[in-house]
């Protein structure tokens, strides 16, 4: 008995441990307190294909400059040299400029796969990534519903990049780079409340110049960059079928199953190891008389 | 050699002298250097390590194919994904020798274990390569920076702790082999618990391989996404891990015939029958998921295409046709239709974790992620590394073979 004993004191301490890890599982990505998060509201009406936002970029991070512009039929992508890309699309209501660069989702599905909390939702909104304790998975990559870190993959310390709102800048109190810089006042930079209230009021005052979906607004749960534009959001080569609940949501149910598992099969193993006990013995005893 | 009196030098002399003796003894090759898998494994291990080198060196870019919306390629789908679901054979042969006590399968479960072990070790080390910055490898196991809503937290930590589950599991062998008596009593003591540990983290983990691709709703093909592809992967991993075990038996008791009593011998096709039996159950079970699934998502539109045919290739002729072949295997008593189903159903789940790890994914991308033939070369390379070692441990620590007479004491 006493062997028995022991065995279930330590299934029982694993199963404790776990369930103390388990409780903190949704920790991430879930911000009920009041803080409100910065984001930026970009407007397609304003933006006239400039690149400054492309260049001041590049100049803040230490990147090279661009060197293609927008142009109608090609699609320029971030990659590991750029971190915002602005591209022509020939729309119904004539060619719009759209900025692209990382969407600072409200709850971040690369910072819930981050399994080193590199990727990381800051407080004051952007998400940013934290070098020193990524370990190079790429999964933030996998997760990310909008494709947007990019990976060094022809280097030996190897970097995820992208868009981090310029967060040292936020934190010295001045406004991103490209929203401070854009001659257009295409980029607006302040708390989401406000964004969503400007891109209505926008809206409402000139419904016929503006499509009425704020792009932002609900995707993937809500996100930090918001648009407004001349024409619905499929015309511009957004993602159209990304759903509304946050992305984080869909492995919720599985991880919420892990403590649970955790506690309940240990004992539900034992409890059949110990009825089949006697079946052992019996055997044992076949296999002696052999 | 003469198996069946081997004598174990430690055993007899146990004064810790002859310790190192005794193991530079053992670190020499035993058997024929000029075998057929040295010819071909030699060449392609000394080719891998260059290019892991030069991997390490230029980036991961340098030797792959992967780009930015593929970023996960053959080393992940493949390497740890569909590895780890074939080492599933050691989670459930435990539970049904050391949970259900049925001892029919006792015999196997060393081997079994020691194959999991290893394709753990080397699978999580494959992982390694992968890291773009291994050097923050520890991050999730130790200091302020787990991420613990992610996955991949969870399937990090479970592999970790599941390799030293296994290495208590095997640890009696190690014992026997090194003489160590006292060391053997208090480990076998542990298997118990090591087991039950061992069962839920593979549970979980198993799963968490299939969870870990639930945020990616949009990048893979509807016919291969559903919020049920953690269960999936589990029920999945069951007739994965058992086929492995019937294909890795039919090689063992080949190559390793003078290692196995005439007694264990015998009892190999009822062994292998008893596990066609299970495997057909777990297929079923899984069959019959994958039709509610495909029948609840409305996914029939989906058929009609290219993918559509794929999948029903992978679903009728590497579940369904394997699955029959289990059933009328072990009625007709026919082990070599066994072991034949036990091949297809390998192939399929290679084809099924490959389809949701890399050829379904993104699978609409203008430009598909092929394997280059450096990440072919870099996995086999992990492969044969994992089996030279499995060799070398079977030749030498009672793994097939019988344990010796004190430890059998010592379990009375």
């Amino acid at each position: 008995m006493g062997l028995d004993r022991r065995v279930f004191m330590k299934t029982l301490g694993l199963a404790g441990t776990t369930l103390a890890l388990g409780k903190s599982l949704t920790a991430a990505g879930k911000g009920k307190d009041s803080t409100e998060f910065y984001g930026i509201l970009y407007d397609s009406t304003r933006c006239v294909g400039c690149q400054t936002c492309e260049n001041t970029c590049a100049e803040n991070h230490s990147l090279p400059a661009p060197t293609d512009s927008p142009e109608a039929g090609v699609i320029r992508k971030t990659d590991e040299n750029r971190r915002t890309v602005v591209n022509l699309f020939k729309t119904t209501k004539g060619d719009v400029f759209v900025k692209n660069q990382c969407m600072h989702c409200n709850e971040p599905a690369c910072a819930a796969a981050c399994l080193t909390q590199a990727m990381y939702k800051t407080k004051e909104g952007p998400v940013i990534w934290r070098g020193n304790k990524c370990m190079g998975c790429r999964y933030c990559m996998v997760s990310c519903p909008f494709d947007v870190p990019k990976f060094e993959f022809h280097s030996a310390n190897p970097k995820i990049t992208k868009c981090d709102m310029c967060y040292d800048r936020i934190q010295e109190g001045k406004k991103p780079a490209c929203a401070e810089n854009c001659p257009a006042e295409a980029i607006m930079f302040g708390t989401r409340r406000e964004l969503i209230h400007e891109a209505r009021k926008r809206i409402g005052e000139q419904p016929d110049v503006y499509s009425d979906i704020i792009y932002g607004e609900h995707e993937a749960g809500g996100t930090g960059e918001v648009y407004v534009a001349q024409v619905p959001p499929i015309e511009l080569g957004f993602k159209t079928n990304l759903q509304n609940e946050s992305y984080p949501a869909l492995s919720k149910g599985f991880l919420y199953a892990v403590p649970s598992v955790f506690v309940l099969l240990p004992v539900l193993l034992l409890g059949i190891h110990e009825t089949t006990r006697t079946n052992k013995n019996n055997q044992n005893e076949g296999d002696e008389n052999e | 050699m003469k198996m069946s009196n081997i004598t174990y030098p430690i055993a007899k002399d146990n004064d810790g002298k002859t310790i190192w003796k005794f193991l530079i003894s053992e670190f020499k090759p035993k058997g024929k250097i000029f075998t057929p898998f040295n010819i071909i494994s030699v060449p392609v291990i000394l080719l891998g390590i260059v290019l892991i080198v030069i991997r390490f060196w230029k980036g991961i870019g340098s030797i792959t194919n992967l780009t930015q919306e593929v970023p996960w390629g053959l080393w992940i789908g493949f390497d740890v994904v569909t590895g780890v679901a074939f080492a599933g054979g050691a989670y459930v042969l435990t539970f049904i020798v050391y949970i259900l006590n049925n001892q029919k399968y006792h015999s196997i479960v060393r081997i079994t274990v020691l194959n999991g072990f290893l394709a753990y070790v080397f699978y999580a080390g494959a992982l390694l390569l992968d890291l773009g910055r291994p050097w923050n490898v520890i991050n999730p196991i130790i200091g302020n920076s787990f991420g613990t809503s992610s996955v991949l937290f969870l399937v990090a930590w479970h592999f970790l702790l599941y390799m030293l589950a296994q290495l208590i599991e095997f640890s009696p062998a190690v014992a026997e082999w090194l003489g160590a008596k006292r060391a053997r009593k208090i480990l076998s003591g542990m298997t118990i618990a090591a087991v039950i540990f061992g069962i839920t983290l593979s549970t979980l983990h198993q799963s968490g391989l299939g969870a870990l691709y639930l945020m990616a709703k949009d990048k893979i093909h509807p016919l291969w996404y559903s919020e049920f592809i953690p269960i999936l992967f589990l029920v999945s991993s069951i007739f994965a891990g058992l086929s492995m075990v019937i294909f890795e038996g039919s090689i063992s008791h080949k190559v390793f015939f003078n290692q196995i009593s005439e007694k264990h011998h015998k009892e190999q096709d009822g062994i292998v029958r008893g596990l066609s039996r299970i495997c057909a159950g777990a297929m079923f079970a899984y069959f019959a998921l994958q039709v509610l699934i495909f029948i609840h998502q409305k996914r029939w539109d989906l058929l009609g295409t290219p993918m559509g045919y794929w999948y029903l290739l992978e679903m009728i002729g590497f579940v369904l046709v394997p699955m029959l072949m289990f059933v009328s295997g072990y009625r007709s008593k026919s082990i070599n239709m066994i072991k034949t189903a036990a091949i297809l159903t390998m192939v399929g789940v290679i084809l099924n974790r490959l389809n949701v790890t890399v050829i379904g994914f993104k699978w609409e991308e203008a430009i598909r992620y092929v394997p280059s033939w450096m990440e072919v070369v870099v996995t086999l390379t992990v492969i044969f590394t994992e089996i030279w070692i499995f060799r070398w441990v079977v030749r030498r620590m009672p793994v097939l073979r019988d344990a010796p007479l004190w430890a059998k004491n010592q379990d009375k």
